[in-house]
């Protein structure tokens, strides 16, 4: 059995939880901070917000869908996460512009973290206030080669067609037939 | 009449029931390796009191390990007011406003439970129960039934002992797992289990992830066996090939890390082909 994991990052709000649910065939587990243990109520915060989808391929191949933690302070869980990735999302709330500089900054980290593909999701495109796409490249300073997708998440269609994007993005960069697995 | 035996022939369970139903007052020692001593105090049957050989059981380092006090409060307190008793003390920071009645209580039952938890785990130890035998006068003790301390001792030396048979092989490596269980919804991961999820690989032996995030045994084994049980993940043999960096030194500042793995997913086209086809196909 071979599983392999993409992760969808993104500010606060862009729209993670509801990419990753609308395509993963279990439920979300969207983790909140919760505090089981009276031993550990001294300690603050000791769980972290994130979603774990997954898709099944076959006998032996499942795909997982990690959303990185919003909360800043959990940062150096991004590293660990995009650990072995296969490909990234990074989703952009297309109506706050407010967010788009932290977008960015979200964006120049995960690249740091390996020279995977990645694609650029202008999500809530279905609201009225959202930027274009092709504004938002312009504003991200988004290379040409990388794609910047209209998204809904909350649109199973959509969130297929921007994992297929970055599905093609991955096979163009994947040598012929490469050795290891 | 004397109380005395090793904890092999009479456990700390046994003990401890004992002293409940026959509502003793006075103080259990146990002593581990001639050098470990642990000291719990009854009155009428409750526990009041612990405290061990190494640890500090003044009432300024309860309140510090405790987060009630910084580390700067508690050292001053202890140069200038080092003579005063507990109780002394426990007046004069409420009356400072420094921390609550509520806090010294809870602080000192925590405490207290603490060491008479750790206690459980010892299989082995030399007791002795002084009858009568109380802490001094000027510490403050917190009553505590002993019938809900039994109970939660119990489980965690269950718990101990099913972490041990169940996992009992760190070389095993996981996985995670083809049918969550319906209660994964609910599931809720601290960081350090985090840490642990983004290293699950068959290729990653569970002694590997330990050692990737500096974790001991136990604890390893604890987070390990929570996610077992919460059905997202299961153990299956290491497949032996290259582990994911397992040297890799953890708990650097964000930041200052030396830049990680960097390589490309070592994936196959044909790997690819089939994601694209399943997708396609939702
Ligand atoms: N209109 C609209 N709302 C969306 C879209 N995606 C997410 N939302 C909403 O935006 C809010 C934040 O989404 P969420 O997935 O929780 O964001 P996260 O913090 O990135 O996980 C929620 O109220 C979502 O329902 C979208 O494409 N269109
Ligand atoms: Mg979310």
């Amino acid at each position: 059995m071979q599983t392999v994991k993409m992760v969808v990052t993104g500010t606060f709000s862009a729209g993670k939880t509801e990419f990753i649910r609308s395509i993963s065939e279990i439920d979300v587990v969207q983790t909140e901070r919760k505090i089981t243990n009276p031993a550990e109520q001294i300690k603050e915060s000791t769980t972290v917000a994130m979603d774990f989808g997954r898709i099944t391929v076959d006998d032996d191949l499942v795909l997982y869908l990690f959303g990185t933690p919003g909360q800043r302070r959990f940062d150096f869980m991004w590293e660990i996460l995009s650990e072995g990735m296969l490909g990234f999302v990074v989703m952009v709330d297309s109506t706050r512009a407010e967010t788009f500089q932290e977008s960015k900054r979200i964006l120049d980290t995960f690249r740091t973290y390996a020279p995977t593909p990645f694609v650029v999701a202008a999500n809530k495109q279905d609201h009225p206030d959202a930027w274009e796409p092709s504004d938002l490249r312009i504003v991200l300073r988004i290379d040409p080669e990388v794609k910047v997708l209209p998204c809904v998440a909350l649109e199973k269609d959509s969130v297929k067609t921007v994992l297929l994007e970055l599905l093609y993005s991955i096979l163009d960069s994947v040598e012929d037939e490469g050795e290891s697995s | 009449m004397a109380l005395k035996g090793n904890l092999r022939d009479f456990s700390t369970t046994q003990l401890l029931n004992l002293i409940n139903l026959a509502r003793k007052t006075g103080t259990l020692t146990v002593e581990r390796n001639s050098k470990e001593v642990a000291r719990m105090s009854f009155r009428e049957g409750s526990l009041i009191f612990a405290s061990v050989s190494h640890g500090n059981s003044r009432l300024s380092n309860i309140l510090e390990r405790a987060g009630k006090l910084s580390a700067e409060q508690a050292n001053t307190i202890r140069k200038e007011r080092g003579k005063a008793g507990d109780k002394e003390l426990g007046m004069m920071l409420i009356n400072a406003g420094l921390v609550s009645q509520a806090d010294i209580i809870e602080s000192v039952r925590r405490h207290t439970l603490e060491i008479v938890y750790r206690q459980f785990t010892w299989g082995e130890g030399v007791f002795r129960f002084d009858a009568n035998v109380l802490p001094p006068p000027e510490r403050i003790t917190v009553p505590i039934n002993l019938e809900g301390v039994i109970m939660e001792g119990s489980r965690r030396l269950k718990e101990g002992e099913r972490l041990q048979d169940e996992l009992p092989d760190l070389d095993m490596a996981l996985k995670f797992a083809d049918r969550p269980s319906a209660g994964i919804r609910n599931i809720s991961l601290a960081v350090e289990e985090w840490r642990v999820v983004s290293f699950i690989n068959p290729r990653n032996t569970i002694r590997q992830i330990a050692k990737a995030n500096s974790m001991s045994d136990v604890q390893i084994r604890r987070i390990v066996y929570g996610m077992m049980h919460a059905g997202l993940v299961e153990l299956v043999p290491c497949e032996g090939a290259k582990p994911t960096e397992p040297d890799r030194p953890e708990r650097v500042a964000p930041g200052k890390r030396p830049a990680p793995m960097a390589q490309a997913p070592a994936v196959k086209r044909s790997v690819v082909m089939r994601l694209i086809d399943r997708i396609r196909r939702i």
